[in-house]
């Protein structure tokens, strides 16, 4: 089932009687969620991504815009008749029941035509059970079990009804941190199971990049930039986005570009064509350097701390934006940790150059 | 641990409550029992140095009066009738008070008022609302009867008019009078428990039953009252306690009479059996009735927490 998002829009009306500011949540949400993707809606907090989630629930109503399952127009549809499976963030299982009825509690609400023997019931109650792997503990309360497990059971319960779409509210967020990696492997392959479109919020960039088909990076209720994980973090299209994905984070600096140069602070690190004189916001990716005796990019030495595969090179420089700059380095190339400053040359593909007042990307060929 | 040295310090600390405890509370545990397996006795005349042989006569006594059956009837009565129906009228009206918005905060004023109401004086006001309040002679001498307004809302829809709480009125109809002013009385204090409850409970199940198209009595059902289960069976523990001890409510009804003025003490409970007994200086009958009553309130608590263990869920 493909998920057409149409000029959506959620404005919460002011709580202060005082103020009559509005909070505008999702601000022209367009978006079509392919069918059968896991999509991942990414952004800190605050920035309208679980607000998106329940209006595709139908626990919230959007102020304008429309959402289509399929070919359907469901904006105005009640929750009930949407289809969907919704996992929330703290599961909301009920705790008076066992896993079992917890898992059966939906299918005991189907009416009419849709209504199942206690059989079928039994069977589809197992078979969701199977597939998160929890039909060992389906007559406990949930009480009695870990939070990895609830999750499952949330899941279990989500799915049995085979929805049409599946939500997650920040489905890990509640987990610690060896079962997060775990229980997002699980959601893949649920998810990939079934076949099921799925949505989840996060606002863990690398959750979102390590399982979505797509990301959808949010801020402050506007959409930033929709696409592949990989594409999303090659190719940002603005300061934020840049910023938000990656870790370690982006090493951002003040620059310019002046006479088809590219600057940080002093140093020229690269010729560019068709790029106007300006001042600017260079961002590069930690995996963005290559140390080298001659290179352009002046850097004070501070710290190697090594990873094994990998040493990650702390320096200072005067025009970076953080408190140190951190790159990446293949432990083959041997850092002297004996000088004073290291010098690098800068990968063109990993280096960002955004515009100093509206952080949108500056995009320029390399000479 | 305090050492022993330090102990002295603890019990000092500890003594206005347990001296207060030992002596109005204590003590007159232990007297209730001695007095009531003394035979016939009597604190006047044991002042008057009477002694006692040890005995149960005084239950015997007790249990054979017809009276005191009356007394236990009642009041085994008016508990099996006014605890369910009160505690179902204030799930209902805890459930309603929660899903309304704007008035909620008056109402739920509204629905406390009664609690902070002398209940003598809400006595005399249902007996004047189901009163026939008095009679005057109309025109060839006949004898007119005003009455309450109960009686004038069913003459209103056409229905005879009933004599709920005058002479020669019917035991039933005390009874209703009753069981109609006992409930108003309790419903405050249930409503406030259970809405309290309502309020804690987490609105994602009823987010995540909405989701999955859970019809509203299933909820309720399925949902609300299990997850409200604690407090159900803590207002309905306390209210079958306060049932049995029911008293004050006949009095502010019928007086201190305990009935319509031709049936005298018709309507007596067992705490009430307890007052006239001591009235009539019976202290060891008082005792006596006093200790039956106990053991019945310690069997129906015991039996609810019984139950409660099964389908209450903490």
């Amino acid at each position: 089932m493909k998920v057409v998002l149409e000029n959506l829009t959620k404005i919460f009306p002011s709580r202060n009687k005082k103020s009559n500011e509005e909070v505008i949540a999702v601000n022209n949400f367009n978006f079509e969620i392919p069918d059968g993707k896991l999509i991942g809606l990414l952004g800190p907090s605050g920035c309208g991504k679980s607000t998106t989630l329940y209006m595709l629930s139908g626990l919230q109503k959007p102020t304008s815009g429309k959402i289509y399952f399929g070919d359907d127009d469901v904006t105005e549809l009640a929750t009930e008749k949407r289809g969907i499976g919704l996992v929330f963030q703290n599961y909301a299982l009920y705790p008076h029941m066992t896993v079992k009825q917890n898992i059966l509690f939906p299918l005991q609400n189907l009416k009419g035509e849709e209504k199942m023997s206690k059989e079928e019931m039994l069977e589809r109650a197992y078979y969701a059970a199977k597939l998160v792997q929890i039909d060992e503990l389906m007559d406990r309360k949930p009480n009695e079990l870990s939070g990895g497990q609830q999750q499952r059971v949330a899941i279990a319960r989500a799915l049995v009804k085979m929805p049409r779409i599946l939500l997650l509210d920040e489905p890990l967020s509640n987990l610690d941190a060896r079962l997060r990696l775990q229980t997002r492997e699980e959601i893949r392959r649920i998810q990939k199971e079934t076949g099921i479109t799925t949505v989840f919020v996060t606002h863990d960039q690398e959750e979102a990049m390590s399982i979505s088909d797509l990301i959808v990076v949010m801020k402050l209720g506007v959409v930033q930039q929709i696409g592949k994980p990989q594409e999303v973090y090659d190719n940002p299209v603005n300061l934020f986005v840049a910023k938000f994905l990656g870790t370690p984070p982006i090493n951002v600096f003040d620059g310019k570009i002046k006479g088809g140069k590219v600057y940080i602070g002093e140093d020229a690190v690269m010729e560019v064509k068709d790029a106007a004189d300006q001042d600017v916001i260079i961002g590069i990716r930690p995996e963005g350097f290559n140390l080298d005796e001659n290179g352009p990019f002046h850097c004070k030495l501070e710290n190697v701390e090594v990873m094994g595969r990998d040493v990650s090179v702390v320096s200072t420089n005067a025009a970076s934006l953080n408190p140190v700059i951190r790159s990446i380095i293949n432990s083959d190339n041997k850092v002297n940790t004996e000088s004073e400053t290291v010098r690098y040359s800068i990968k063109p593909h990993k280096m960002f150059v955004f515009n100093k007042e509206t952080e949108e990307r500056i995009y320029f060929e390399v000479k | 641990m305090v050492d022993n040295k330090q102990q002295w310090k603890a019990w000092l600390y500890l003594s206005p409550a347990i001296i207060l405890l030992l002596v109005f509370t204590v003590w007159p545990i232990i007297n209730t029992l001695r007095m009531a397996f003394l035979e016939g006795y009597s604190a006047q005349a044991e002042v008057g140095g009477a002694t006692f042989e040890f005995g149960i006569g005084n239950f015997l006594k007790v249990i054979e009066y017809k009276k005191f059956l009356q007394c236990m009837q009642n009041t085994i009565l008016l508990c099996v009738l006014t605890v369910p129906i009160s505690t179902l009228l204030a799930l209902l009206i805890a459930v309603a008070l929660n899903s309304i918005k704007g008035l909620q905060k008056i109402l739920q004023t509204i629905f406390f008022l009664p609690y902070v109401t002398n209940s003598i004086a809400i006595g005399m006001v249902f007996a004047a609302m189901f009163n026939i309040v008095g009679s005057f002679h109309g025109t060839e001498n006949e004898i007119i009867q005003t009455a309450g307004i109960i009686n004038n809302v069913i003459e209103f829809f056409g229905g005879e008019r009933v004599n709920w709480i005058n002479a020669g009125s019917q035991y039933w109809a005390n009874i209703t009078v009753m069981v109609v002013y006992i409930v108003w009385n309790a419903l405050p204090f249930k409503i406030l428990v259970l809405l309290g409850g309502l309020q804690s409970i987490n609105a994602q199940y009823y987010d995540a039953a909405k989701v999955d198209g859970t019809s509203r009595s299933r909820v309720f059902a399925r949902i609300t009252v299990p997850l409200l289960s604690p407090m159900l069976a803590y207002v309905i523990i306390t209210g079958f306690i306060g049932g049995f001890k029911e008293y004050t409510s006949i009095v502010g009804i019928f007086g201190e009479t305990m009935g319509p003025p031709d049936a005298p003490g018709r309507l007596n409970t067992m705490v009430g059996f307890v007052y006239e007994a001591l009235e009539n200086k019976h202290q060891g009958r008082a005792s006596a009735a006093a200790l039956i009553l106990f053991v019945i309130i310690l069997i129906v608590t015991r039996l609810n927490m019984r139950f409660g263990k099964k389908s209450v869920y903490y």
